[in-house]
């Protein structure tokens, strides 16, 4: 196909105006973040920061931090180490009803998560763990542990299978090859995972809405806000939001990146 | 292998093996079956009983309100799919055919960023644009249009389920075209094919397991949320997600809630299986 010029411009005028649309939402909450006007709009009011000022004196926005950071750090610590076993585990074994473990293992993200959120606090309460930062933390791993499995199932790829064998050649037992050698490896796949799914926690609402009780996370918070009226805290809280979750999936797509141009220079 | 013949018992396989299973037991298929189960509960002065009584589905069912809020959210799920395939297929074929592999990349990179990051206040900042004294309708003001209503209507619903959607589309879109082989294209090119037909004729059905993929997932995903019906769509039509949140949070009937999310669970399983089984099908002629 040789490209008309001027088609090729429409086209790409086009890919550029897609790409406004997908993140004018995020722009417009920073700049409304420092934004005088109760209900901002065009034009804009003063440069303000009372918005921050007034999250940052409130006491149950900093719990929420504090939970936050709790339940997405204790999540991506979970997932990562279900998704390894499981990654690990489709990599070298063969065994009866893999499918079917497969399936298991990677369906939840396809369930809506109202679904899901429902299913968790029903089945929760039965158990007697609901309202806690915990039970959170279980629903929030069974989410994301597929993404971290993913993840670290493609860095494996990579791996020459006779490397293992190599090692355990050379003397070592299984646990320490894994340990010396398999681990080491998955470093970078590792890392890109932890900030994966701890970005996935963090900004997981449906759920820990249902499921949390009192123990809100900074998304419930930003939810039971916005159900009140339009408060432009939201976008105060948002961007902060914004930033954290941003620079963990950079930071996990930058070790993804890197380790998949090694890869692909070898 | 040696270890792969020791059959009955292998305590390192199955360390990496069992985790997961005992995690998904207890905390996916325990819930999943639990709901099931909960569908069959009694409800009495607020309190939920055990029971397996078929009320609380010939309730739900024999209710006007809820199919139409069943096809309602079919239907707007099917069009807000249909929509986002369409205006994102431009410009994945731009990102397949007409940058460079560089820029694709960088693309692709920017575009996983919003699907991770928070849905909710993209959808709270579209509330804000969109408002009758929003940024939209400022704008719209300098030339003297407007003002237009576009929250509380299908438009709002529209644009925040395709916050969550136009990404991962594009994604998909743009990796399955970026995968055909160019010297197919190049070739029809050479015997005299037309732009168009080319799309139509050899880049559609060549990425067609893709596209269809692209699509049952945005179906998905449109079809089981919640918070762009509610703030940006005003809820007057409540979807199916709607009914669940409603159900389970002001009446305490979980037992009808899980009959929403049963229903809502076997649609989209025959959505992906329907989708998966077209996808595969070795249908289109050569």
């Amino acid at each position: 196909m040789k490209p008309g010029r001027f088609l090729n411009f429409l086209l790409k005028f086009y890919l550029f105006f897609t790409f406004i649309f997908i993140f004018i939402p995020i722009a417009f909450s920073l700049v409304f973040s420092f934004n005088s006007q109760r209900f901002p709009t065009i034009p804009l009011g003063n440069f303000s920061t009372e918005w921050y000022e007034k999250i940052f004196n409130d006491p149950d926005v900093w719990q929420a931090v504090i939970n936050s950071i709790i339940v997405s750090t204790c999540t991506a610590l979970v997932a990562t180490f279900l998704g390894f076993c499981t990654a690990y585990s489709d990599f070298r074994y063969r065994f009866k009803l893999k499918g079917l473990y497969l399936t298991l293992v990677l369906l939840p993200p396809t369930i809506p998560l109202i679904i899901l959120a429902l299913a968790m606090l029903a089945w929760l309460s039965k158990l007697g763990i609901s309202g806690q930062i915990w039970s959170v933390v279980c629903a929030h791993s069974v989410l994301t542990a597929p993404f971290a499995m993913a993840i670290i199932r493609l860095r494996l790829n990579q791996m020459d299978p006779d490397l293992e064998a190599a090692a355990w050649n050379l003397g070592g037992s299984e646990w320490s090859t894994m340990r010396h050698v398999i681990i080491p490896f998955c470093k970078p796949a590792i890392i890109s995972s932890v900030c994966l799914t701890a970005a996935v926690s963090f900004d997981e609402f449906a759920i820990s809405w249902f499921v949390s009780g009192l123990n809100k996370t900074v998304p419930v918070i930003i939810l039971e806000i916005v159900q009140g009226n339009i408060d432009p805290q939201v976008n105060a809280i948002g961007t902060f939001v914004f930033l954290t979750s941003m620079t963990l999936v950079i930071t996990a797509q930058l070790f993804f990146l890197t380790w998949q141009m090694k890869g692909a220079r070898k | 292998m040696f270890s792969n013949k020791k059959y009955n018992f292998n305590l390192y396989a199955l360390t990496f093996r069992i985790p997961i299973i005992i995690w998904q037991l207890l905390f996916f298929v325990g819930p999943v079956v639990f709901m099931i189960a909960m569908s069959f509960f009694l409800v009495k002065n607020y309190r939920m009983t055990e029971a397996f009584e078929f009320v609380n589905w010939t309730k739900m069912f024999s209710k006007n309100y809820f199919w139409d809020s069943y096809w309602f959210t079919i239907f707007i799920a099917a069009f807000s799919t249909s929509l986002t395939m369409l205006l994102a297929f431009p410009a994945s074929f731009t990102l397949a055919f007409r940058v460079s592999e560089i820029t694709r990349r960088w693309a692709i990179f920017m575009l996983i960023i919003p699907f991770f990051t928070s849905y909710l206040v993209r959808t709270f900042s579209w509330y804000v644009i969109l408002a009758e004294k929003g940024v939209i309708n400022a704008l719209f003001g300098y030339v003297g249009l407007g003002p237009y209503t576009m929250l509380n209507t299908h438009i709002g619903t529209l644009v925040g389920y395709m916050t969550l959607t136009l990404p991962l589309v594009i994604i998909l879109q743009t990796v399955t075209m970026a995968n055909i082989d160019r010297n197919l294209i190049e070739a029809a090119y050479n015997l005299g094919c037309k732009p168009f037909s080319i799309i139509w004729r050899v880049i559609l059905p060549l990425s067609k397991t893709g596209m269809i993929v692209a699509a049952v997932f945005c179906f998905i995903l449109s079809f089981g949320d919640f918070v762009a019906p509610f703030y940006l769509g005003g809820s007057q039509e409540p979807t199916l997600p709607i009914l669940i949140l409603d159900t389970t949070k002001s009446g305490q009937q979980w037992p009808r809630a899980a009959v929403v999310a049963i229903v809502m669970m076997l649609t989209l399983f025959i959505v992906a299986f329907g989708g998966i089984m077209t996808a595969y099908a070795k249908s289109f002629r050569r």
